[in-house]
């Protein structure tokens, strides 16, 4: 009996042995062929984008190859693979990260005519490095029926002692937090940013933790008041299929901080050309696709995202949040004041 | 029983064996050394940093999990084994396999599925809103206490599986004859099973504890920095490469420290033991409250561990399924099968010239050395992943060149965007895993028949084939299915090593959870644990089923 199993299990191995060298041909490139690809190292992995990768395709007969890894992961491999790189495009959920990637002589300047008309100065880079494709607020939510609204002003007023014990916000590691505090460091100084996270740490409901969407579960759950998260985060609890998850996004009122001042803290998510594009020219050709008035209607239909473009329509949970100024420091700003942001978050004990 | 008499001569000795150790164990070695490399320049600029305010939370951290995840998972796998080698209870036979199944669980996965459970919108908190309206839920399993707990119910099969093994080789006419010298079945276990069986505690308890410092998945969301979250936060936030390097380094030598403990301690006693004897074991009639005791021991790591957690991702995976499953989902799973399988033979025909090479040189220089290529378990997979490229990068930039100048065309990288540098990570990783049932698996079989085979002209190679090989099937299989297990839940090698369009599910449970998507990733997390059960029942079949002690009893 046993030497039937093993059998079966070495005939298994085989075949899939086969097999998978039909893999590695399908999964390099080849140049010799006239087919036109585009490869894509993205840190984004949502539905909406791989529906976006498809029109391309068809629009365009370019094929779209896809490596999914967080940012981190996907510079230090451009890194490593140098100029042999096969990577054509960078696609991150952060600024800051397009900002080390351009430090790091891994990606380069464009001219688009295009992406300069469709994406406003403000969400991409002055040299033309990056180009931002949608954005996000770093709002703050509140329980409407513990928190006065009108107590809820500034990211800084979040320092102050009737926050004690009632404020949630995730852990430093998170890029999102590393980006906010960079804000608060090119806004106030390192000073004063590291005197607001001190006392945001004080303040805090319970050691940070989980995700954003976790942040808002634990106000509904009565464990702290107000929270800072992600706004997308909150299109997509209360377009969840889990009932319970949808009343947790009820459960919340959004507030955009920072109206009166410099405005709310916002992050883009960005695509670059790779410094080494063996595909360059398919490489601009996707980008500016993605930045053009139907794929950023997708974009903001599918993800509650803001799209860049100007004149698109929001998602009708966004346009019910209404218009908010947003910060207009540049986004490099993020990059260059990040590792301070995250020295700041070990001083001073934010997990 | 009869003691491995053979104590090796313990010299140098070269022939063609010590060759392939040496190459086996230079391969896999390379990456390692080239992370280690970087070491001599000491840490990075950050250290200090590191020092002063991170430091002394990783470390107690990562004690602390150690300590809890290791003895947890000796209490559950060590009780559990016990109870279904030697007594009779309702349900032992099913225990018999079911008791691994929470192996398939990927730690990451149990991370979320308990998050999701005791969450704002879980049934625990939904029960308590009902019958406490007013109350605040307080209860948060989200610290390192939830860690432990979570992390030992889908690990201690780890313990569980050796452990179960050593009790049914342990000869049965050994327990038999400490029964009829009047030992109380307690006494039988405390006096004779368990220190018998502690080379298989440790075995199980160190792949638990470096499973432990390998996990990063669950202790970032519980928002519980360790060695492991430290080095990605050096690496990647502080921009200090030499310090992650450093940390790694650490935690290598943190494992070390660990296993050379065990070494120390044991001294020069031998535990190796053969088994004469087949008969079954006359088990312990357990009668009404033990009965039912012993029913509910075995069932808690079963709940906690498997049943909860997969109703859990089913009623997710039932919302949301319809928007997840398609065709890329089944190109996924076969992807997910072939790699794993692949690279499962490899590393255990790897593992298997390995310990072979290292019984034949029989010298302190051919063990160390094999310690050192299975080192491999212990390091975060992403630094692996690091350790892998530097080397196959030049090794590919050598070629590239190299046929530039032949041909006159530049081509791209040629080795790096395959499947091979990702399955060529995996046995650098997982080889341990193969190894450790391998070596086990000789230790059964003893040396005696080998010296028998070369006495009648066989060659080294020629007992491996004709002799070993086929009395150690058994356990060569279990290798490449606990590997095959593993490598359908990695994740970090395979995100950054993968070829453009490769998803796997793993890969795609871990992208849909890092959208903050637990609930649609529930179908892939489902499919990785319920594919995941198959080898695993044919592990368990193996440990418990005849065919493993007929493959050595003939």
């Amino acid at each position: 009996m046993f030497k039937n199993q093993l059998t079966i299990f070495l005939i298994a191995i085989t075949s899939v042995m086969i097999y998978s060298c039909d893999v590695k041909k399908a999964g390099t490139q080849n140049e010799n062929t006239d087919e036109q690809v585009v490869n894509v190292y993205t840190h984004r992995h949502y539905e909406v984008d791989k529906q976006l990768f498809a029109d391309f395709t068809t629009e365009t007969g370019i094929k779209v190859n896809v490596v999914n890894a967080s940012a981190d992961e996907l510079i230090q491999k451009m890194e490593m693979e140098g100029e042999k790189s096969p990577a054509d495009v960078l696609i991150t959920v952060d600024a800051g990260r397009l900002h080390r990637a351009k430090e790091k002589g891994l990606i380069k300047s464009i001219k688009s005519g295009l992406l300069e008309n469709n994406i406003p100065g403000k969400f991409r880079d002055p040299e033309g490095y990056w180009f931002g494709l949608t954005y996000r607020a770093r709002v703050i939510v509140y329980a409407p029926d513990r928190v006065d609204p009108t107590a809820l002003t500034t990211y800084e007023s979040l320092a102050d002692e009737k926050w004690n014990g009632k404020l949630l916000i995730r852990s430093s590691g998170n890029i999102y937090n590393q980006s906010l505090l960079a804000s608060l460091i090119a806004a106030n100084g390192r000073d004063e940013a590291k005197k607001w996270a001190e006392a945001v740490v004080n303040n805090l409901a319970r050691e940070p933790k989980g995700s954003d969407r976790d942040q808002v579960k634990a106000i509904a759950s009565g464990i702290g008041d107000v929270a800072v998260v992600n706004s997308y985060y909150i299109g997509k609890l209360l377009d969840s299929k889990v009932e319970e998850e949808v009343n947790a996004g009820e459960a919340v009122q959004v507030f955009f901080p920072n109206q009166d001042g410099r405005g709310t803290h916002i992050n883009v998510s960005g695509a670059a050309v790779a410094n080494h594009a063996p595909n360059e020219a398919n490489a601009i050709k996707f980008i500016e696709y993605l930045s053009d008035e139907k794929a950023q209607s997708v974009f903001a239909g599918a993800n509650f995202e803001y799209p860049v473009k100007p004149g698109i329509k929001f998602a009708s949970l966004l346009e019910s949040w209404g218009t908010f100024k947003s910060d207009s420091v540049n986004l490099s700003v993020l990059g260059e004041n990040n590792r301070d942001a995250v020295m700041i978050f070990d001083e001073v004990g934010w997990k | 029983m009869a003691l491995n008499k053979y104590r090796a001569s313990r010299k140098v000795t070269f022939n063609s064996w010590t060759v392939y150790l040496i190459v086996i164990v230079l391969v896999i070695a390379i990456p390692l050394l080239s992370i280690f490399f970087g070491l001599f320049k000491g840490p990075g600029q950050a250290w200090g940093h590191i020092q002063k305010n991170l430091l002394p939370d990783y470390v107690a951290n990562s004690l602390v999990l150690v300590l809890g995840t290791g003895l947890l998972t000796t209490l559950l796998g060590v009780s559990t084994a016990w109870f279904v080698s030697t007594c009779d209870f309702t349900g032992r036979k099913f225990f018999e396999w079911a008791l691994i199944l929470p192996l398939a669980i990927p730690s990451y996965i149990i991370a979320y599925t308990y998050a999701g459970i005791f969450d704002y919108a879980g049934p625990v908190q939904i029960i308590f809103r009902q019958w406490f309206p007013d109350e605040v839920f307080a209860f948060d399993i989200m610290n390192i206490y939830g860690v432990i707990i979570l992390l030992s119910f889908v690990l201690y099969p780890y313990v569980f599986a050796t452990v179960r093994a050593s009790f049914i080789n342990q000869s049965r006419s050994m327990i038999e004859s400490g029964r009829i010298l009047g030992s109380t079945p307690w006494q039988v276990f405390y006096k004779l099973a368990l220190p018998l069986a502690r080379p298989a505690i440790f075995a199980g308890v160190s792949l638990v504890v470096m499973e432990v410092l390998n996990d990063y998945g669950a202790v970032k969301y519980f928002g519980v920095p360790t060695f492991t979250t430290g080095i990605f936060r050096a690496w990647f936030s502080l921009e200090d490469i030499q310090s992650a390097i450093f940390l790694s380094a650490l935690l290598m030598g943190f494992v070390l420290f660990l296993l050379g403990l065990e070494q120390i301690q044991r001294g020069q006693r031998k535990y190796e033991q053969i088994s004469n004897s087949f008969r079954a074991l006359a088990r312990f009639q357990l009668k009404g409250i033990k009965r039912i005791a012993t029913f509910i021991i075995c069932l808690i790591p079963l709940l906690f561990g498997f049943i909860i957690p997969v109703l859990q991702l089913g009623f997710w995976a039932n919302k949301t399924f319809e928007e997840v499953l398609g065709q890329e989902f089944w190109q996924m799973i076969v992807n997910s099968f072939s790699v794993a399988a692949v690279a499962a033979f490899l590393c255990v025909l790897v593992a298997l010239i390995l310990v072979y090479a290292v019984k034949l040189t029989r010298s302190y220089f051919s063990d160390a050395a094999a310690r050192v290529a299975n080192m491999g378990y212990a390091i975060p997979g992403a630094v692996i992943a690091v350790g892998v490229m530097i080397p196959i990068l030049a090794l590919d930039r050598y070629l590239t060149n190299f046929l530039e100048r032949v041909t006159g065309n530049s081509t791209g990288l040629i080795i790096s965007g395959t499947l091979f540098i990702l399955i060529f990570a995996y046995l650098v990783r997982f080889l341990v895993v193969a190894f450790n049932p391998a070596e086990e698996g000789f230790k059964k079989i003893g040396w005696q028949l080998t010296e028998a085979g070369r006495t009648l002209g066989f060659s080294p190679f020629g007992c491996l084939v004709k002799i070993n090989v086929p009395l150690m099937k058994g356990a060569l299989v279990s290798g490449a299915l606990l590997v095959f297990v593993d490598i359908l839940k990695e994740l970090p090698l395979t995100l950054i090593l993968r070829p453009f369009n490769f998803h796997t599910l793993a890969t795609r449970a871990f992208e849909l959870a890092s959208d903050e998507m637990v609930a649609e990733s529930a179908n892939a997390a489902l499919i990785i644990v319920l594919t995941g059960i198959i080898p695993i029942i044919i592990l368990s079949k193996l440990i418990s089923g005849n065919s493993f002690y007929e493959s050595i009893a003939d």
